[in-house]
C-alpha cells in the first residue's frame, strides 16, 4: 500500500517549435500480448514527464520502444522530429539490477561508456571526453568515487552513476525506468536534485514511477498509463477520480478531503521492479 | 641454480615449447577475460571439442600436415560458434542447450571420422592432450601471427567490446553493431582455442582460458588491469609448468594447467586472508 496525496505540480516547461517526442497511434506487443494500445502523446523539449500506472501497464515497454530497444507493431515515434534520431540523442537508464556489479570497471569507466558513440571507432577518449565524464560525476555528487569499482557503491550511488553516464552522453531525451526502486530517501532526493539540474539544461525527461505523490510534486506532467493512455496532463488535471480508477482499477481507493483528493493506491505489494513489463 | 634454469633450454624443442607456452598463455588469458565476464566458459569448452571433426577431416585429406590441420581446426571452430548462435535463435532455445547439441554432435562426428582410420591414435593424441614440446618453427609463426591479430583486434575495439560485455542495452541504444561485435568475439575465442590446442590439447584448453582471468579477478578492478594480470599469471604458469614438466617428467599441458590451478588457489587463499585482516 502506498499512500499518496495530490499536491501542486511544478511549473510547466517552455515550449519550442519541434517537440522532443511525438508518438502517434503507437501499438506494441510484449511476448504476444498487446502491451501498449494506440498511444498518442506529444512532449515538448525541456519537459519532465512522469509515467505512472500499475505493474504490467506497459511503462517499461513504452520507454524501450522510444529508445528503439523494443519493436513496435504500428504507429510512429518521432524524437526531435525524426523517426531515426542520431544515436546519442536518447539516454535510457534501465532498472537498476540489470548489470553485473562485480564487473571490473570503475565508476569513471562506466560514465565514459556514455561517450563511446561520440568518440567513434578506433579512437580513445580525449581530454574533452574525460572532462565531460568528470563534470557529469560532479553534477550527481560522485566525483570522489570516480576510481571506485562500481560494486563498491550503494544502490543510490549506482543509480546516479547511470544518470551521470546519460549526462556524459549529452543526450537530449532521458528515459528512466523506475529509478527510485529500492533507494532510501536521501538517495531519492539526490536523484530529484539531479533532475532539477537537468531542467536547467533543457533536457527532456520521461520517467516511469510508482509513487503518485512524487510524480505530482516533481514533474511538469503525469502520464497515466494502463496499456492505453488514460491522461497526460499536469497532476492537478490528470489526477481525477475517474482517471485514477481507469488506470488502477480495483487496486485504488479514493478519499475526498475537501480541498484535495487523497488516493490510496495499491500499486502492488512487490517493492522489486516489475520484471515482466 | 642457473643450471637448473638453463639446462632444459639447451634443447631447441624446449625453447620452442617455452615460447609457445608464453604466446598461447598471453592470448588465451586476455580472451579469457571476456569468457569469464560474459559467462562463456561452457561455450569455450564446447568449441575446443568441436574442433575434433575439423582435425579429423584435415587428417583424412591432408595427412599429418600441421599447417593444414590448423586451418581445418579453425574452420570447424568458426562454423560451430556461428551455428550455435543460429540454432539457439532459430529453435528459440537457451544457448547452453544449443551448445550442448552442437558440442556433442561435432565431437561424435570427429570420433566417427577418426574411427575410420587405423593407426591414427598416435597423431591425434597430440590434439587431445597437447604436445607443446612437438611445436615446430612453423607452428610458432602461426601462433605468433594469429595471437597478434587477436590482441590487435582487442586493442582496437577495446571500448566497444567492454561496452557490449558490460551493458548491451546501452550498446543497443547507441546503435553499435552488437551482433557484429558478438561474432568478432566468437571468432577471437575460436582462434585462441585453436592456437591453444597445440599446447594443452582439447581437453585442457578451457583451463588456460578461464583460470588466469579468474585468478586475476581476485585482485583487479579494471578490465585492462585484469587482462594484463591474467596474461602475467599465464606466463608464470607457462614457464613454471614447463620446468615442472621437464624435471618431474609429466605431460607438459597437464603441468601448465596444474601450476595455473595452484596459483589460483594460492591467490584465493591470499585474498581471503587479506579480507579478514582488513
Amino acid at each position: 500500500m502506498a499512500v499518496s496525496s495530490v499536491s501542486e505540480p511544478a511549473t510547466s516547461a517552455t515550449t519550442t517549435a519541434v517537440p522532443a517526442l511525438t508518438i502517434r497511434h503507437l501499438t506494441a506487443r510484449y511476448r504476444q500480448i498487446e502491451a501498449l494500445s494506440d498511444i498518442s502523446i506529444e512532449i515538448q523539449a525541456g519537459e519532465q514527464v512522469a509515467v505512472v500506472g500499475p505493474n504490467g501497464a506497459g511503462k517499461s515497454t513504452l520507454l524501450k520502444a522510444i529508445a528503439g530497444l523494443q519493436p513496435i507493431t504500428t504507429g510512429e515515434i518521432r524524437v526531435f522530429g525524426t523517426e531515426r534520431p542520431e544515436p546519442n540523442t536518447i539516454a535510457y537508464v534501465p532498472q537498476r539490477l540489470q548489470v553485473d556489479w562485480r564487473f571490473p570497471v570503475s565508476v569513471s569507466d562506466v560514465v565514459l561508456m556514455g561517450r563511446v558513440g561520440r568518440i567513434g571507432l578506433f579512437r580513445r577518449p580525449s581530454r574533452h571526453d574525460r572532462e565531460l565524464a568528470q563534470r557529469a560525476l560532479e553534477r550527481v555528487g560522485l566525483a570522489a568515487f570516480a576510481d571506485r569499482q562500481i560494486g563498491q557503491l550503494s544502490g543510490g550511488q549506482q543509480q546516479r552513476v547511470f544518470l551521470a553516464r546519460a549526462l556524459a552522453q549529452e543526450a537530449r531525451l532521458l528515459l528512466m525506468d523506475e529509478p527510485l526502486v529500492g533507494l532510501d530517501i536521501p538517495s531519492q532526493d539526490e536523484i530529484f536534485r539531479t533532475l532539477a539540474a537537468l531542467r536547467a539544461e533543457g533536457v527532456t525527461v520521461l520517467t516511469a514511477l510508482h509513487d503518485l505523490q512524487q510524480a505530482a510534486r516533481y514533474f511538469d506532467r503525469v502520464m497515466l498509463l494502463n496499456r492505453r493512455l488514460i491522461a497526460c496532463a499536469p497532476a492537478r488535471v490528470a489526477f481525477t477520480a475517474a482517471n485514477l480508477v481507469a488506470t488502477y482499477g480495483g487496486h485504488l481507493h479514493l478519499l475526498s478531503d475537501g480541498d484535495g483528493l487523497l488516493t490510496v493506491a495499491d500499486t502492488c505489494c512487490d517493492p522489486t521492479p516489475d520484471r515482466t513489463l | 641454480m642457473i643450471d637448473f634454469l638453463t639446462t632444459p633450454l639447451a634443447y631447441p624443442f624446449m625453447q620452442r615449447g617455452l615460447i609457445a607456452a608464453l604466446l598461447v598463455g598471453i592470448v588465451c588469458a586476455v580472451v579469457g577475460v571476456y569468457v569469464i565476464l560474459r559467462g562463456m566458459a561452457f561455450l569455450g569448452d564446447a568449441l575446443a571439442h568441436t574442433i575434433l571433426p575439423g582435425i579429423a577431416v584435415g587428417y583424412l585429406i591432408n595427412g599429418a600436415d600441421r599447417g593444414a590441420l590448423f586451418w581445418w581446426a579453425l574452420g570447424a571452430a568458426l562454423i560451430s560458434s556461428v551455428s550455435i548462435g543460429a540454432i539457439s535463435r532459430a529453435a528459440r532455445m537457451r544457448e547452453d542447450t544449443a551448445i550442448g547439441i552442437v558440442f556433442a554432435a561435432m565431437f561424435a562426428l570427429g570420433v566417427a571420422l577418426i574411427s575410420t582410420v587405423r593407426n591414427s591414435a598416435v597423431d591425434l593424441s597430440h590434439f587431445l592432450f597437447g604436445n607443446i614440446l612437438g611445436v615446430s618453427a612453423g607452428d610458432l609463426w602461426r601462433i605468433a601471427l594469429f595471437g597478434a591479430l587477436v590482441l590487435l583486434v582487442i586493442i582496437l575495439f577495446y571500448k566497444e567490446l567492454m561496452l557490449i560485455t558490460f551493458d548491451p542495452v546501452l550498446a543497443a541504444t547507441l546503435r553499435l553493431p552488437v551482433r557484429l561485435f558478438d561474432l568478432l568475439l566468437l571468432a577471437m575465442l575460436a582462434i585462441a582455442i585453436v592456437v591453444a590446442i597445440q599446447t594443452v590439447g582439447v581437453a585442457l584448453t578451457l583451463a588456460i582460458l578461464v583460470t588466469p582471468p579468474a585468478t586475476a579477478a581476485f585482485f583487479t578492478h579494471r578490465m585492462h588491469t585484469m587482462m594484463m594480470a591474467a596474461a602475467l599469471l599465464a606466463v608464470i604458469a607457462g614457464v613454471a609448468g614447463l620446468y615442472a614438466s621437464y624435471y618431474l617428467s609429466i605431460a607438459s599441458g597437464a603441468a601448465i594447467v596444474l601450476t595455473s590451478t595452484l596459483i589460483f588457489m594460492l591467490v584465493w587463499a591470499g585474498s581471503r586472508l587479506r579480507r579478514r585482516n582488513l
